[in-house]
């Protein structure tokens, strides 16, 4: 290649097309970091993301508050700390999940991914771009759901290294488990459109089989068996195992917080998640 | 001033493309047995009816789409197998994307800018494709012949040695598509490559060093524009009203003829001829004659099988 100035401007206003044939492409980390950048400046001037990412949580404690205010388990823990645990399983599902099922999906209609295909863009940077965004509106998103909780809802916070340890690594592996299994569905919706109507019943049915919306035990068990195939269920036990006394692990069906098992679960989905967006992620709708 | 001039080879060389949608044997055929060449720093326009394999062929050159049969090199190298130096060596325009609607033009040239390892200074891009007074504009808010322009601003970022151009200008107002041509130009004369898909025929023969005619899937001609169909040895048409009637004569000679017409009792009204017009043919008129003559040709083989008629996908 031969290197010629790379500066200056021709007479007709284009900066020159000299080539430094010595300078590298950026790393992966670089590129990966640029996008998690764009990726939350996009989606914090998208009301949807917005709205889905903060509001919705924050709602599902002002209503459960309102309606369970005054209600308990047996043991006496109050239905507000309960509720808790299911909405910030939730909300990583909202976050995860569905947001990237639906924003991909939709990506690949606008023609954000057929413009990076044809740039010099590793997939890997655009899939780390996605993570790290959710992970970084995740963690932005706990803080203020805890918060509410705490400071409106009289939720105590884990007390021990080892609640809020149990809080880490459901976050972590439900974020993660959550961001593939959303990438790999956004491939399901037909159109971008379409995505919203495919991806949110799905993720409602899951909340209410999955004992967000009402006592887990308080299930019939043909909808608990279903319930313990997906990762939500997991999800909410495993927060509950966090945020609950274990007093109030006489609630649980089994009457254990099955963490072991849950944690199983979770990373099994994480790995299909995985395996199916290696095989078949595209970066156009269809490529014949 | 070319420095495009890296390798030995033609930018493009593509011999017996083709490319079949659905069905490997029943699918619309899209292009039937297309070769190409496309020299280093030319600009060089595929024109063609709508359907005539210009998007297919070109995506196919871009990577973005697979293909049945046929040897294809983009500046040395299969679109189909080539990684991310050979990306980085070419810039593509979008056709219809809408994507990135709520960032602002600078956030998205700049966003952009980091994918390259020495990538045009942004701002100066910005200016260059005319949209330094949108920069802070939202993305969603452009008109579309300002979006294209972004998507420009996008393709020429990483200074590729080849630019694909498909459709660029569609819907730009006529000032809008004067300041494309010279900023094409101005892309020219730095030595990239250009490959142009276009509908408008005075966009050819303005910016292209040469012009190939697509039709079914296959090229029907390689030319200059001023050459296409053999234009520049075609004569002119002069045409004038006498007896109240239009006349039109076709001639080598045209001078000649307006000439003998002076002369022509009873015909001069205050010593003009009425009507009188000397027109030389058209790019236009070389390209549907081309077409009209294939079309002909077409016809006149249909005992081959017909494609299937499947609807088209690409696009």
């Amino acid at each position: 290649m031969s290197s010629t100035s790379t500066t200056g401007t021709t007479p007709g206003g284009v900066p020159a097309a000299g080539r430094a044939p010595a300078r590298r492409r950026p790393s992966t980390a670089r590129l990966a970091l640029a996008r998690v950048r764009l990726e939350l400046l996009t989606s914090s001037r998208e009301r949807d993301a917005v709205v889905f990412v903060f509001a919705y949580p924050v709602l599902m404690m002002v209503i459960f508050g309102a309606v369970f205010g005054d209600q308990e388990l047996p043991d006496g823990t109050p239905f507000a700390r309960y509720f808790l645990a299911g909405i910030a399983a939730t909300a990583i599902v909202l976050t995860s999940f569905q947001n990237l099922a639906v924003t991909i999906a939709r990506e690949r209609e606008d023609g954000t991914l057929k413009r990076l295909r044809g740039m010099p863009v590793p997939v890997s940077a655009y899939v780390l771009g996605k993570v790290g965004a959710v992970l970084v509106s995740s963690l932005a998103q706990m803080v203020l759901l805890l918060a509410v909780a705490r400071l409106a809802y009289d939720v105590p916070l884990p007390a021990d290294a080892e609640h809020w340890l149990r809080f880490a690594w459901v976050f972590a592996l439900g974020t993660v488990a959550g961001c593939v299994l959303g990438i790999a569905a956004s491939a399901l919706p037909r159109s971008g459109a379409s995505a919203n109507a495919v991806i949110t019943p799905l993720v409602l049915v899951l909340q209410f089989v999955s004992g967000v919306f009402f006592v887990y035990g308080s299930l019939p068990e043909w909808m608990r068996s279903v319930a313990e195939l997906f990762p939500l269920k997991w999800m909410a036990q495993g927060m509950r195992a966090a945020f609950l006394p274990e007093s109030a692990v006489a609630a649980e069906p089994g009457g254990s917080w099955e963490l072991g098992t849950g944690a199983l679960v979770l990373a099994a989905w994480a790995l299909v998640g995985l395996v199916v967006c290696l095989r078949t992620f595209r970066w156009s709708r269809r490529d014949v | 001033m070319s420095t495009a001039t890296t390798a030995a080879g033609p930018a493009v060389r593509v011999r017996g493309l083709v490319k079949r949608y659905g069905h490997p044997v029943t699918g619309h055929l899209a292009v039937d047995g297309l070769d190409l060449d496309v020299e280093r720093g030319e600009c060089f326009a595929l024109l063609g009816p709508n359907g005539a394999g210009k998007t297919t062929t070109v995506e196919v050159l871009e990577g973005h789409r697979s293909r049945t049969a046929g040897e294809v090199q983009v500046l040395g190298e299969d679109p189909a197998t080539a990684g991310l130096d050979w990306r980085a060596r070419t810039g593509i325009v979008l056709q219809s994307a809408t994507d990135a609607a709520d960032l602002s033009v600078q956030e998205v040239v700049r966003h952009f800018a980091v994918y390259h390892a020495d990538p045009r200074d942004p701002d100066e891009v910005v200016e260059a494709v005319g949209l330094t007074g949108q920069r802070r504009t939202r993305v969603r808010a452009l008109s579309g012949g300002q979006r294209r322009r972004l998507d420009v601003a996008l393709g020429i970022l990483g200074r590729p040695e080849l630019l694909f151009l498909d459709e660029p200008t569609t819907g730009f107002d006529p000032e809008a598509r004067r300041q494309f041509h010279d900023l094409v130009r101005a892309l020219r004369a730095d030595g990239t490559t250009v490959l142009l898909t276009t509908h408008y025929l005075d966009e050819a023969a303005q910016l292209a060093d040469r012009v190939g005619v697509v039709a079914r899937g296959r090229l029907l001609e390689v030319a200059p524009p001023d050459h296409l169909g053999g234009r520049a040895s075609l004569g002119a048409v002069v045409s004038w009203t006498e007896d109240g009637r239009p006349r039109e004569e076709v001639t080598a000679a045209p001078t000649a003829l307006v000439r003998s017409l002076l002369e022509r009792p009873g015909l001069l009204v205050d010593g003009e001829v009425p009507g009188l017009q000397v027109r030389r043919p058209t790019l236009e008129d070389a390209y549907l004659a081309l077409l009209d003559s294939a079309g002909a040709a077409a016809d006149e083989t249909t005992d081959t099988p017909a494609p299937a008629p499947t609807p088209r996908r690409s696009r």
